[in-house]
C-alpha cells in the first residue's frame, strides 16, 4: 500500500473498507467489467432514408428513383429498410406513390420493409399492397400530437389499438415510434416519465419494438441517459431502438450512450437524408454511413457493407441534386481513403 | 488496493477536496460505480481550449488580416473561454496564415484569467514568442514517424530533442509549456498507430516538463473503441488530469470520442469555433470539432465550462462572415434558423 496518498491512509484502510462493505471484495474481482463499457456484439441498423428521409426533402422524388434507392439499399446488408408511408397524400405528397413503391421494389430475402400506417385505412391499403410489417407513430408531447396528426396522444393510441389488433389477425408485426422523446418544438422539455408512459402503452399493445425519437435533435447524452432509464423501467432494452436526429450534432454521442445502456437497434438515414422541418436548413436524421463507421470502428457487427451504403448515398444525392450530410461520405469522396478502413 | 484506488480515482474526487469529505465521497463513488449508472462519473468541470484562431485559421485557405484575427480572439475572450490558442511562431514560409504572429500577439486585449498559448516549434520561435509577450507556449510531437518527417522534416526523436531546448528556455523564463501529440488514432501515411507509441511520446513530453498533453486525432479517423484503447495506454504513463483530447470531426466521430474520453476521466477538450479548419488530408472535409457543438453537449450533461454559448456563436458568426464561408457547427446552423 505504499503508493496510497497519505490522506487516504488516514481516512480508511483496505481492511476497514472490506469490513464495512463485504460486497466490495466481490466487486473488485469484477472491477474489470465495470471499468470497461459493455457494448452489444451486434447492432441492428434500421434504414429510414426512403421514408423519414425523403419525407423531409423538398423535391418530390419520382417513384422510379425511390424504388432504385430501396433496391440499392437492399444490396448493402441492411436488415430493415422503411420503404414508404400509407398516409393520405394530402398530408404527405412525397409518399403519394406508396402503393407503386411497395409493389415495385425487389424484396431481398432476410430484409424487412416496414411501412407507416397511421390508421386502419392506411393499414388496409398497406396490406393490399403487400406490406409484411407496419409501424405506428405516437408522441410524448400532446401539442406535437395535435399539430402533427390532429389528435391527442390518447386518441392516437386508440387508433393504433385498432391497427395493432388487425395486424395481429394478419400476423403482421408492428413497430412503435415515440416522437419528441428528448424535446418538443412546441412544448420544449419533455418529462422522461411521459416518454416511458407512451412507450409502455405501445409495447403492451403489442409493438415488438419501440423506437424512441429525438425528433428535433436537441438531446444530449445526459438527457438520453435519463430518458432511457425511465423507459427501461417498463420496456426491456431488447425491445428498444433509438432514432436520433443530428440537428445539434449530438446524434452519435447519444447513440453511444444508448449502446452503453443496452440498446442495440439504431435508426438512421443514408446520406443523412431529411432536414429538420423545425429548423430550416439544418440537418435531420443521423447518417447511416457515420453510424456504421462508428459501430464498425468499435468492433460491433452490423452485417452492413459501408462502402456500398456510401455508393447508395452518392446515388440519391445526385438524384436530389444535393450534398450528402454524411461526414464519412464527405471525407471518403475527397480522398484516396485513409489507410485504416 | 490498486483496484480500489482505480475505482476511487475514477470518481468525482478531486485533490482539492478537503480530506474530511474523503470517506463519504469514497463510499459514494464506489456505490455509484456499482450502481452501473450510465452517467459513469463524468467530470463536473471541463476546460475548453479554443484552437480556432491558430489550428482553425491555419487550415483555412483565405488569408485573414491581422485585425480580423485580433477581433476574433477578443470576442472569444469575451465568451468565457479559459484558453485561446492565439497564433503560431512558425516560419511564414511554411505557414503564411501565421505571418502576422507578432502583430496579433501584441494587438489582442488579454482578459485576466485567460491563457493565450502560442505554438513554438523550436528555440527561435520560442524566443520570438517571448519577445512578443507570450506567457504560455505549445510544442507539437507526432506519434507517427512518417508524419513527423513529412510535417516538420525530422524524426520523432529529433523533434523531441528540439523541444528539450525549448523546454529548457521555457523553464528559465517561467513559461508553462503544453505538449501536443498528433496522429494518436491514425496517420494519413502510416495508417494505424500503436497506442504504445502514443503513450511513449506523451510520456516523453510530460517528463520533459509539459504541464498538459493534448492527444490529437489529426485526421479524425478515430472511433470510441480506438479512443478507449489509446487513452488506456497513455493514462498508464501520464496522469489523466494532465491529458486533453483534440478530436477532429472529419468522419463525424468527434463528439462520441470526446464523450468516451470524459467517461475515462479526461477534463480538457480542444475545439475550434465554428469548426474552423478543414482537413488538409481530405479536401473539402471538415476538420476540428466545433466549439459550439462541444459546449452544447457539455451543458446538456450538466458539466460546467464557464462559456457563454450565445457569445461564442456570435464569434463564430463573425469569423464565418469574414471568411465568407458557412459554419461547420450544427448548433450554429440549427439555432440561427429557428
Amino acid at each position: 500500500m505504499g503508493n496510497i496518498p497519505t490522506t487516504v491512509k488516514h481516512c480508511l484502510s483496505y481492511e476497514q473498507l472490506i469490513r464495512d462493505y463485504p460486497w466490495l471484495k466481490r466487486l473488485l474481482l469484477e472491477e474489470k467489467s465495470i471499468a470497461a463499457h459493455e457494448y452489444p456484439e451486434f447492432v441492428k441498423v434500421v434504414e429510414v432514408g426512403p421514408r423519414d428521409g425523403l419525407q423531409n426533402e423538398k423535391e418530390i422524388v419520382p417513384t422510379g428513383v425511390k424504388i432504385q434507392l430501396i433496391d440499392m439499399l437492399s444490396g448493402t446488408g441492411l436488415p430493415v429498410i422503411e420503404a414508404t408511408s400509407f398516409v393520405s397524400s394530402k398530408w404527405v405528397p412525397q409518399m403519394a406513390d406508396h402503393t407503386d413503391v411497395l409493389k415495385g421494389i425487389q424484396r431481398a430475402p432476410h430484409v424487412q420493409y416496414p411501412v407507416l400506417t397511421p390508421n386502419m385505412h392506411g393499414f388496409q391499403d398497406a396490406v393490399a399492397a403487400g406490406a409484411t410489417e407496419v409501424a405506428v407513430f405516437g408522441s410524448a408531447s400532446e401539442t406535437f400530437s395535435r399539430k402533427n396528426i390532429n389528435c391527442s396522444i390518447e386518441e392516437s393510441m386508440l387508433r393504433f389499438e385498432e391497427v395493432i389488433s388487425a395486424a395481429k389477425e394478419h400476423q403482421i408485426p408492428v413497430r412503435g415510434y415515440v416522437s419528441c422523446a428528448l424535446g418538443c418544438p412546441h412544448e420544449g422539455y419533455i418529462e422522461p416519465s411521459k416518454v416511458a408512459e407512451v412507450a409502455k402503452r405501445l409495447y403492451e399493445m403489442g409493438c415488438y419494438e419501440v423506437s424512441l425519437g429525438d425528433t428535433i435533435g436537441v438531446g444530449t447524452p445526459g438527457s438520453m441517459a435519463k430518458m432511457l432509464r425511465s423507459v427501461m423501467e417498463d420496456v426491456p432494452s431488447s425491445a428498444l431502438a433509438v432514432h436520433c436526429h443530428d440537428t445539434y450534432g449530438q446524434a452519435l454521442a447519444n447513440i453511444l450512450i444508448a449502446l452503453q445502456m443496452g440498446v442495440c437497434v439504431v435508426d438512421s438515414a443514408v446520406a443523412g437524408l431529411g432536414g429538420c422541418p423545425y429548423a430550416q436548413g439544418s440537418s435531420g436524421n443521423v447518417s447511416t454511413e457515420d453510424v456504421l463507421y462508428m459501430l464498425h470502428g468499435m468492433g460491433i457487427e452490423t452485417g452492413v457493407d459501408l462502402a456500398k451504403v456510401i455508393e447508395v448515398g452518392d446515388f440519391i444525392c445526385n438524384a436530389l441534386c444535393r450534398k450528402t450530410n454524411s461526414r464519412v461520405a464527405q471525407a471518403r469522396g475527397r480522398t484516396s481513403g485513409h489507410a485504416l478502413l | 488496493m490498486a483496484a480500489v484506488m482505480r475505482l476511487v480515482n475514477r470518481s468525482t474526487l478531486k485533490p482539492k477536496m478537503g480530506h474530511q469529505c474523503l470517506a463519504f465521497s469514497c463510499s459514494a463513488a464506489v456505490a455509484k460505480a456499482v450502481g452501473g449508472s450510465a452517467s459513469k462519473n463524468l467530470p463536473e468541470r471541463v476546460k475548453i481550449v479554443e484552437v480556432g484562431p491558430r489550428d482553425g485559421l491555419q487550415n483555412e485557405k483565405t488569408i485573414v488580416p491581422a485585425e480580423t484575427k485580433i477581433h476574433l480572439i477578443d470576442m472569444l475572450s469575451d465568451s468565457g473561454l479559459p484558453v485561446i490558442e492565439a497564433t503560431s511562431f512558425v516560419s511564414p514560409k511554411w505557414v503564411p496564415q501565421m505571418a502576422d504572429q507578432v502583430e496579433v500577439m501584441k494587438g489582442i486585449s488579454r482578459k485576466p484569467g485567460v491563457s493565450y498559448p502560442v505554438l513554438t516549434p523550436n528555440l527561435k520561435g520560442f524566443q520570438a514568442a517571448v519577445k512578443a509577450g507570450a506567457t504560455e507556449v505549445a510544442i507539437f510531437g507526432a506519434a507517427s514517424e512518417l508524419f513527423s518527417k513529412k510535417n516538420i522534416n525530422c524524426s520523432v526523436d529529433e523533434s523531441l530533442q528540439r523541444f528539450e531546448e525549448v523546454m529548457k528556455a521555457a523553464k528559465e523564463a517561467n513559461v508553462p509549456v503544453r505538449g501536443y501529440v498528433s496522429c494518436v488514432l491514425g496517420c494519413p501515411y502510416e495508417g494505424k498507430v500503436a497506442p504504445g507509441k502514443v503513450a511513449h511520446v506523451a510520456k516523453r513530453l510530460y517528463s520533459m516538463g509539459c504541464y498538459e498533453i493534448s492527444l490529437g486525432d489529426t485526421i479524425g479517423v478515430g472511433t470510441p473503441g480506438g479512443m478507449t484503447e489509446m487513452l488506456e495506454a497513455v493514462s498508464r504513463e501520464v496522469p489523466v488530469s494532465a491529458l486533453a483530447v483534440h478530436c477532429h470531426d472529419t468522419y463525424g466521430q468527434a463528439l462520441a470520442n470526446i464523450l468516451i474520453a470524459l467517461q475515462m476521466g479526461i477534463s480538457v477538450v480542444d475545439s475550434s469555433v465554428a469548426g474552423l479548419g478543414g482537413c488538409p488530408y481530405a479536401q473539402g472535409a471538415s476538420g476540428n470539432v466545433a466549439t459550439e457543438d462541444v459546449v452544447y453537449m457539455m451543458h446538456g450533461l450538466g458539466i460546467h465550462t464557464g462559456v457563454d454559448l450565445s457569445k461564442l456563436m456570435d464569434a463564430g458568426a463573425f469569423i464565418c462572415r469574414s471568411l465568407n464561408r458557412k459554419t461547420n457547427s450544427k448548433v450554429a446552423q440549427a439555432t440561427c434558423k429557428l
